[in-house]
Protein backbone atom coordinates (compact mmCIF):
# COMPACT_ATOMS: atom_id res chain seq x y z
CA UNK A 1 0.00 0.00 0.00
CA UNK A 2 0.83 3.78 -0.64
CA UNK A 3 2.19 5.72 2.58
CA UNK A 4 -0.74 8.21 2.13
CA UNK A 5 0.72 11.61 2.87
CA UNK A 6 -1.86 14.80 4.15
CA UNK A 7 -3.41 16.51 1.72
CA UNK A 8 -2.11 19.96 2.90
CA UNK A 9 1.14 19.00 3.96
CA UNK A 10 3.83 20.27 2.03
CA UNK A 11 5.40 17.93 -0.92
CA UNK A 12 8.43 16.40 0.53
CA UNK A 13 11.35 15.50 -2.12
CA UNK A 14 10.49 12.23 -3.84
CA UNK A 15 6.79 12.42 -3.46
CA UNK A 16 4.58 9.71 -5.16
CA UNK A 17 2.73 11.59 -7.83
CA UNK A 18 -0.67 11.55 -7.50
CA UNK A 19 -3.64 11.98 -10.39
CA UNK A 20 -7.31 11.36 -10.88
CA UNK A 21 -8.10 8.53 -12.30
CA UNK A 22 -12.08 7.16 -13.50
CA UNK A 23 -12.71 3.82 -13.26
CA UNK A 24 -15.61 2.39 -15.47
CA UNK A 25 -17.28 -0.59 -13.23
CA UNK A 26 -19.87 -2.85 -14.83
CA UNK A 27 -22.60 -3.14 -12.23
CA UNK A 28 -25.29 -5.71 -11.70
CA UNK A 29 -27.22 -6.19 -8.82
CA UNK A 30 -30.32 -9.21 -9.58
CA UNK A 31 -32.19 -7.14 -7.25
CA UNK A 32 -32.74 -3.72 -8.57
CA UNK A 33 -32.24 -4.78 -12.11
CA UNK A 34 -32.00 -7.67 -14.76
CA UNK A 35 -29.49 -5.68 -16.27
CA UNK A 36 -25.73 -4.89 -16.08
CA UNK A 37 -24.75 -1.29 -16.20
CA UNK A 38 -21.54 1.15 -15.98
CA UNK A 39 -21.04 2.67 -13.53
CA UNK A 40 -17.73 5.83 -13.53
CA UNK A 41 -16.01 6.53 -10.62
CA UNK A 42 -13.54 9.18 -10.58
CA UNK A 43 -10.92 8.73 -7.85
CA UNK A 44 -7.13 9.98 -6.33
CA UNK A 45 -4.65 7.88 -6.79
CA UNK A 46 -1.23 7.57 -6.47
CA UNK A 47 1.55 6.19 -8.81
CA UNK A 48 2.07 3.23 -6.30
CA UNK A 49 -1.95 2.23 -6.66
CA UNK A 50 -2.72 -0.26 -8.18
CA UNK A 51 -6.82 -0.97 -9.30
CA UNK A 52 -7.05 -2.84 -6.20
CA UNK A 53 -6.78 0.58 -4.33
CA UNK A 54 -8.97 2.62 -6.54
CA UNK A 55 -12.02 -0.48 -5.81
CA UNK A 56 -11.45 0.14 -2.16
CA UNK A 57 -11.74 3.77 -2.17
CA UNK A 58 -14.31 3.41 -4.35
CA UNK A 59 -16.10 0.98 -1.81
CA UNK A 60 -14.98 2.77 1.68
CA UNK A 61 -15.67 6.30 0.60
CA UNK A 62 -18.15 6.70 -2.27
CA UNK A 63 -20.49 3.62 -2.99
CA UNK A 64 -20.28 1.04 -0.37
CA UNK A 65 -22.47 -1.11 -2.56
CA UNK A 66 -19.98 -1.87 -4.64
CA UNK A 67 -19.40 -5.70 -4.39
CA UNK A 68 -16.02 -7.46 -4.94
CA UNK A 69 -13.88 -10.03 -3.87
CA UNK A 70 -10.21 -9.79 -2.36
CA UNK A 71 -8.50 -11.66 0.39
CA UNK A 72 -4.91 -11.09 1.21
CA UNK A 73 -4.86 -8.26 -1.73
CA UNK A 74 -0.93 -9.34 -2.60
CA UNK A 75 -1.61 -11.84 -5.53
CA UNK A 76 -1.55 -14.83 -3.58
CA UNK A 77 -5.10 -15.91 -2.59
CA UNK A 78 -6.42 -15.03 -6.33
CA UNK A 79 -9.64 -13.62 -5.14
CA UNK A 80 -9.50 -10.58 -7.34
CA UNK A 81 -9.50 -11.86 -10.52
CA UNK A 82 -11.09 -8.98 -12.76
CA UNK A 83 -11.17 -7.85 -16.39
CA UNK A 84 -9.22 -4.62 -16.67
CA UNK A 85 -9.42 -2.96 -19.87
CA UNK A 86 -10.93 -6.21 -21.87
CA UNK A 87 -8.05 -8.17 -19.78
CA UNK A 88 -8.00 -10.78 -17.36
CA UNK A 89 -6.20 -9.55 -14.40
CA UNK A 90 -5.80 -9.70 -10.82
CA UNK A 91 -6.72 -6.40 -9.24
CA UNK A 92 -4.01 -6.36 -6.59
CA UNK A 93 -1.28 -7.05 -9.13
CA UNK A 94 -2.14 -4.57 -11.97
CA UNK A 95 -0.83 -0.73 -11.18
CA UNK A 96 -3.05 1.87 -12.58
CA UNK A 97 -0.50 3.66 -14.47
CA UNK A 98 0.29 0.99 -16.22
CA UNK A 99 -3.00 0.34 -17.51
CA UNK A 100 -3.24 3.86 -19.11
CA UNK A 101 -4.49 6.19 -16.54
CA UNK A 102 -5.59 9.20 -19.26
CA UNK A 103 -8.63 6.94 -19.98
CA UNK A 104 -11.28 5.30 -18.11
CA UNK A 105 -10.50 1.93 -16.71
CA UNK A 106 -12.86 -0.36 -17.85
CA UNK A 107 -13.77 -3.32 -14.69
CA UNK A 108 -15.65 -5.80 -15.05
CA UNK A 109 -16.29 -9.55 -13.91
CA UNK A 110 -14.42 -12.50 -15.60
CA UNK A 111 -16.08 -14.04 -18.26
CA UNK A 112 -17.86 -17.67 -18.86
CA UNK A 113 -18.96 -17.75 -14.89
CA UNK A 114 -22.51 -16.45 -13.47
CA UNK A 115 -22.19 -13.10 -12.40
CA UNK A 116 -23.48 -12.88 -8.90
CA UNK A 117 -22.85 -8.96 -8.15
CA UNK A 118 -21.02 -6.16 -9.34
CA UNK A 119 -17.50 -8.28 -10.02
CA UNK A 120 -18.72 -11.43 -7.78
CA UNK A 121 -18.83 -14.37 -10.21
CA UNK A 122 -20.09 -17.55 -9.07
CA UNK A 123 -16.39 -19.80 -8.74
CA UNK A 124 -18.30 -23.03 -8.20
CA UNK A 125 -18.47 -24.48 -12.34
CA UNK A 126 -14.38 -23.59 -11.99
CA UNK A 127 -14.09 -25.50 -8.98
CA UNK A 128 -16.27 -28.38 -9.74
CA UNK A 129 -13.62 -29.06 -13.15
CA UNK A 130 -10.72 -28.75 -10.40
CA UNK A 131 -12.34 -31.46 -8.39
CA UNK A 132 -12.45 -33.53 -11.52
CA UNK A 133 -9.28 -34.35 -12.12
CA UNK A 134 -8.27 -35.28 -8.84
CA UNK A 135 -6.00 -32.25 -7.29
CA UNK A 136 -4.20 -34.98 -4.37
CA UNK A 137 -1.73 -37.11 -4.31
CA UNK A 138 -2.24 -40.76 -5.32
CA UNK A 139 -0.42 -43.82 -4.53
CA UNK A 140 -0.81 -47.43 -3.87
CA UNK A 141 0.48 -49.55 -1.23
CA UNK A 142 1.84 -49.12 2.03
CA UNK A 143 3.09 -45.73 3.37
CA UNK A 144 6.58 -45.34 3.84
CA UNK A 145 8.15 -44.62 6.46
CA UNK A 146 10.97 -41.88 5.07
CA UNK A 147 9.68 -39.30 2.55
CA UNK A 148 8.68 -40.12 -0.66
CA UNK A 149 12.13 -39.18 -2.37
CA UNK A 150 12.50 -36.88 -5.33
CA UNK A 151 15.14 -35.79 -7.49
CA UNK A 152 15.55 -31.63 -8.29
CA UNK A 153 15.05 -32.53 -11.52
CA UNK A 154 11.82 -34.46 -11.18
CA UNK A 155 10.62 -31.86 -9.12
CA UNK A 156 11.61 -29.50 -11.93
CA UNK A 157 9.51 -31.18 -14.52
CA UNK A 158 6.35 -30.02 -13.29
CA UNK A 159 7.69 -26.96 -10.96
CA UNK A 160 5.60 -24.21 -13.47
CA UNK A 161 2.33 -26.07 -12.99
CA UNK A 162 2.68 -25.78 -8.85
CA UNK A 163 2.33 -22.00 -9.38
CA UNK A 164 -1.48 -21.90 -9.64
CA UNK A 165 -3.59 -19.76 -7.80
CA UNK A 166 -6.78 -20.88 -8.55
CA UNK A 167 -7.90 -17.43 -9.59
CA UNK A 168 -9.85 -18.13 -12.79
CA UNK A 169 -8.22 -15.68 -14.86
CA UNK A 170 -6.92 -18.27 -17.69
CA UNK A 171 -10.32 -20.33 -17.49
CA UNK A 172 -12.15 -17.18 -18.01
CA UNK A 173 -10.41 -15.94 -20.49
CA UNK A 174 -10.57 -19.19 -23.21
CA UNK A 175 -13.01 -18.58 -26.21
CA UNK A 176 -13.78 -22.25 -25.96
CA UNK A 177 -14.92 -21.92 -22.34
CA UNK A 178 -17.09 -19.07 -23.26
CA UNK A 179 -18.90 -20.67 -25.20
CA UNK A 180 -18.66 -24.29 -24.05
CA UNK A 181 -19.11 -24.30 -19.82
CA UNK A 182 -18.30 -28.57 -20.00
CA UNK A 183 -14.69 -27.81 -21.07
CA UNK A 184 -12.74 -28.30 -18.32
CA UNK A 185 -10.60 -25.23 -18.79
CA UNK A 186 -7.09 -24.24 -18.89
CA UNK A 187 -6.67 -23.93 -14.85
CA UNK A 188 -7.94 -27.54 -14.37
CA UNK A 189 -5.53 -28.88 -16.83
CA UNK A 190 -2.87 -27.33 -15.70
CA UNK A 191 -4.03 -28.50 -11.96
CA UNK A 192 -3.74 -32.16 -13.37
CA UNK A 193 -0.49 -31.25 -15.27
CA UNK A 194 1.09 -30.57 -11.59
CA UNK A 195 0.29 -34.56 -10.62
CA UNK A 196 0.93 -36.29 -13.78
CA UNK A 197 4.45 -35.49 -14.48
CA UNK A 198 5.07 -35.70 -10.75
CA UNK A 199 7.22 -39.03 -10.34
CA UNK A 200 5.86 -39.68 -6.83
CA UNK A 201 2.03 -39.94 -8.25
CA UNK A 202 0.38 -43.15 -9.66
CA UNK A 203 -2.84 -41.70 -10.81
CA UNK A 204 -1.60 -39.86 -13.78
CA UNK A 205 -3.44 -42.57 -16.40
CA UNK A 206 -6.79 -42.20 -14.38
CA UNK A 207 -6.45 -38.12 -15.10
CA UNK A 208 -5.24 -38.90 -18.07
CA UNK A 209 -8.56 -41.04 -18.77
CA UNK A 210 -10.55 -38.12 -17.25
CA UNK A 211 -8.88 -35.41 -19.37
CA UNK A 212 -9.18 -37.49 -22.61
CA UNK A 213 -12.92 -36.38 -22.63
CA UNK A 214 -14.68 -34.94 -25.25
CA UNK A 215 -14.58 -32.11 -23.08
CA UNK A 216 -11.28 -32.28 -21.86
CA UNK A 217 -7.62 -31.37 -23.05
CA UNK A 218 -9.12 -31.61 -26.86
CA UNK A 219 -10.93 -28.68 -26.93
CA UNK A 220 -7.94 -26.52 -25.95
CA UNK A 221 -7.29 -24.10 -29.47
CA UNK A 222 -4.42 -22.68 -28.57
CA UNK A 223 -5.42 -19.53 -28.16
CA UNK A 224 -2.89 -18.93 -25.67
CA UNK A 225 -5.26 -16.05 -23.73
CA UNK A 226 -4.46 -18.45 -20.66
CA UNK A 227 -0.90 -17.84 -20.97
CA UNK A 228 -1.12 -14.33 -21.22
CA UNK A 229 -3.52 -13.97 -18.57
CA UNK A 230 -1.92 -15.92 -15.96
CA UNK A 231 -1.27 -13.43 -13.03
CA UNK A 232 0.95 -15.96 -11.92
CA UNK A 233 3.38 -16.24 -15.30
CA UNK A 234 2.31 -19.89 -15.64
CA UNK A 235 2.99 -21.06 -19.32
CA UNK A 236 -0.37 -22.65 -19.27
CA UNK A 237 -1.06 -23.43 -22.92
CA UNK A 238 2.60 -25.29 -23.10
CA UNK A 239 1.41 -27.11 -20.01
CA UNK A 240 -2.24 -28.31 -21.96
CA UNK A 241 0.24 -29.25 -24.58
CA UNK A 242 2.04 -31.19 -22.64
CA UNK A 243 -0.72 -33.05 -21.32
CA UNK A 244 -2.58 -33.62 -24.71
CA UNK A 245 1.25 -35.19 -25.78
CA UNK A 246 1.33 -37.52 -22.88
CA UNK A 247 -2.24 -38.63 -23.80
CA UNK A 248 -0.66 -39.64 -27.04
CA UNK A 249 2.75 -41.10 -26.24
CA UNK A 250 1.37 -43.19 -23.16
CA UNK A 251 -1.23 -44.64 -24.91
CA UNK A 252 1.11 -46.15 -27.49
CA UNK B 1 -24.35 6.48 -17.24
CA UNK B 2 -22.14 5.90 -19.69
CA UNK B 3 -23.66 4.07 -22.40
CA UNK B 4 -21.40 1.12 -23.35
CA UNK B 5 -21.82 -2.12 -25.11
CA UNK B 6 -23.09 -5.03 -22.91
CA UNK B 7 -19.54 -5.67 -21.74
CA UNK B 8 -16.20 -5.45 -23.39
CA UNK B 9 -14.82 -7.86 -26.03
CA UNK B 10 -11.90 -9.45 -24.56
CA UNK B 11 -8.61 -8.11 -25.57
CA UNK B 12 -6.58 -11.12 -26.60
CA UNK B 13 -3.65 -10.93 -27.95
CA UNK B 14 -2.03 -12.84 -31.25
CA UNK B 15 -3.11 -16.29 -30.53
CA UNK B 16 -7.22 -15.27 -29.74
CA UNK B 17 -7.02 -13.28 -33.50
CA UNK B 18 -4.84 -16.28 -34.94
CA UNK B 19 -7.94 -18.04 -33.93
CA UNK B 20 -10.66 -16.00 -35.18
CA UNK B 21 -9.19 -16.29 -38.45
CA UNK B 22 -8.14 -19.87 -38.13
CA UNK B 23 -12.00 -20.29 -37.71
CA UNK B 24 -13.75 -17.51 -40.16
CA UNK B 25 -11.49 -18.93 -42.87
CA UNK B 26 -12.37 -22.92 -42.04
CA UNK B 27 -15.64 -21.60 -42.51
CA UNK B 28 -15.23 -19.51 -45.88
CA UNK B 29 -13.36 -22.80 -46.87
CA UNK B 30 -16.20 -25.20 -46.48
CA UNK B 31 -18.97 -23.19 -47.80
CA UNK B 32 -16.62 -23.00 -50.98
CA UNK B 33 -16.10 -26.99 -50.71
CA UNK B 34 -20.08 -27.57 -50.53
CA UNK B 35 -20.38 -25.31 -53.13
CA UNK B 36 -17.83 -27.16 -55.40
CA UNK B 37 -18.99 -30.62 -54.64
CA UNK B 38 -22.47 -29.69 -55.93
CA UNK B 39 -20.95 -28.05 -58.73
CA UNK B 40 -18.88 -30.71 -59.40
CA UNK B 41 -21.64 -33.09 -59.09
CA UNK B 42 -23.63 -31.45 -61.91
CA UNK B 43 -21.55 -33.81 -64.23
CA UNK B 44 -23.21 -36.85 -63.12
CA UNK B 45 -26.59 -34.77 -64.53
CA UNK B 46 -25.09 -34.04 -67.50
CA UNK B 47 -21.72 -32.31 -68.64
CA UNK B 48 -23.95 -29.41 -70.59
CA UNK B 49 -25.00 -28.26 -67.10
CA UNK B 50 -21.56 -28.61 -65.22
CA UNK B 51 -20.74 -26.14 -68.01
CA UNK B 52 -23.38 -24.14 -68.11
CA UNK B 53 -22.62 -24.10 -64.03
CA UNK B 54 -19.05 -23.26 -64.44
CA UNK B 55 -19.77 -20.77 -67.04
CA UNK B 56 -20.93 -18.51 -64.80
CA UNK B 57 -18.22 -18.67 -62.35
CA UNK B 58 -16.26 -16.51 -64.96
CA UNK B 59 -17.25 -13.37 -63.73
CA UNK B 60 -14.80 -10.70 -62.53
CA UNK B 61 -16.71 -10.76 -58.92
CA UNK B 62 -16.45 -14.63 -59.28
CA UNK B 63 -12.59 -13.89 -59.84
CA UNK B 64 -12.23 -11.48 -56.73
CA UNK B 65 -14.32 -14.47 -54.71
CA UNK B 66 -11.52 -16.70 -55.91
CA UNK B 67 -8.38 -14.49 -55.10
CA UNK B 68 -10.21 -14.40 -51.42
CA UNK B 69 -10.58 -18.23 -51.31
CA UNK B 70 -6.77 -18.74 -52.26
CA UNK B 71 -6.01 -16.30 -49.27
CA UNK B 72 -8.30 -18.00 -46.91
CA UNK B 73 -6.59 -21.55 -48.24
CA UNK B 74 -3.24 -20.30 -47.55
CA UNK B 75 -3.50 -18.43 -44.40
CA UNK B 76 -5.54 -22.01 -42.76
CA UNK B 77 -2.73 -23.88 -44.16
CA UNK B 78 0.25 -22.30 -42.35
CA UNK B 79 -1.47 -21.01 -39.54
CA UNK B 80 -2.69 -24.92 -39.50
CA UNK B 81 0.97 -26.08 -39.74
CA UNK B 82 2.00 -23.82 -37.02
CA UNK B 83 -0.90 -25.13 -34.70
CA UNK B 84 0.34 -28.03 -35.05
CA UNK B 85 4.20 -27.35 -34.49
CA UNK B 86 2.29 -25.87 -31.29
CA UNK B 87 0.88 -28.96 -30.19
CA UNK B 88 3.32 -31.58 -30.89
CA UNK B 89 6.72 -29.09 -30.64
CA UNK B 90 7.58 -29.06 -27.31
CA UNK B 91 9.07 -25.06 -28.08
CA UNK B 92 6.21 -24.63 -30.04
CA UNK B 93 3.69 -23.10 -27.60
CA UNK B 94 6.86 -20.68 -26.36
CA UNK B 95 7.48 -19.52 -30.32
CA UNK B 96 3.95 -19.30 -31.10
CA UNK B 97 3.96 -15.55 -31.87
CA UNK B 98 7.01 -15.88 -33.68
CA UNK B 99 5.66 -18.44 -35.58
CA UNK B 100 2.56 -16.38 -36.19
CA UNK B 101 4.85 -13.78 -37.53
CA UNK B 102 6.47 -16.26 -40.12
CA UNK B 103 2.98 -17.33 -41.27
CA UNK B 104 1.84 -14.21 -42.34
CA UNK B 105 5.31 -13.03 -43.99
CA UNK B 106 4.67 -16.75 -45.79
CA UNK B 107 1.15 -15.80 -46.84
CA UNK B 108 2.31 -11.85 -48.06
CA UNK B 109 5.34 -14.28 -49.94
CA UNK B 110 2.65 -16.73 -51.50
CA UNK B 111 -0.01 -14.00 -52.02
CA UNK B 112 2.64 -11.79 -53.82
CA UNK B 113 3.13 -14.39 -56.09
CA UNK B 114 -0.38 -15.85 -56.94
CA UNK B 115 -2.57 -12.58 -57.07
CA UNK B 116 -0.85 -9.95 -59.71
CA UNK B 117 -0.99 -13.18 -61.99
CA UNK B 118 -4.62 -14.15 -61.22
CA UNK B 119 -5.95 -10.36 -61.36
CA UNK B 120 -4.33 -10.06 -64.61
CA UNK B 121 -5.88 -13.32 -65.79
CA UNK B 122 -9.30 -12.13 -64.67
CA UNK B 123 -9.41 -8.61 -65.43
CA UNK B 124 -7.98 -9.56 -69.01
CA UNK B 125 -10.18 -12.36 -69.84
CA UNK B 126 -7.26 -14.57 -69.89
CA UNK B 127 -8.61 -17.53 -68.47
Amino acid sequence: MTATLEADAPAPAGEIPSFTVTLRVRRFNPEVSEEATWEDFTVEAHGTDRVLDALHKIKWDMDGSLTFRRSCAHGVCGSDAVRINGRNRLACKTLLKDVNPDKPITVEPIKGLPVVKDLVVDMEPFFASYREIMPFLVTTGNEPSKERYQSPEDRARFDDTTKCILCAACTSSCPVFWTDGQYFGPAAIVNAHRFIFDSRDEGGSQRLEILNDKEGVWRCRTTFNCTEACPRGIEVTKAIQEVKRAMITRAF
Amino acid sequence: MPTAPAGTLYRGREGMWSWVAHRVTGVLIFFFLLVHVLDTALVRVSPEAYNAAISTYQTEIMGLGEAGLVAAIVFHAFNGIRILLVDFWAKGPRYQKTMLWVVIGLFVVTMAGFLPRHLINVFTGGH
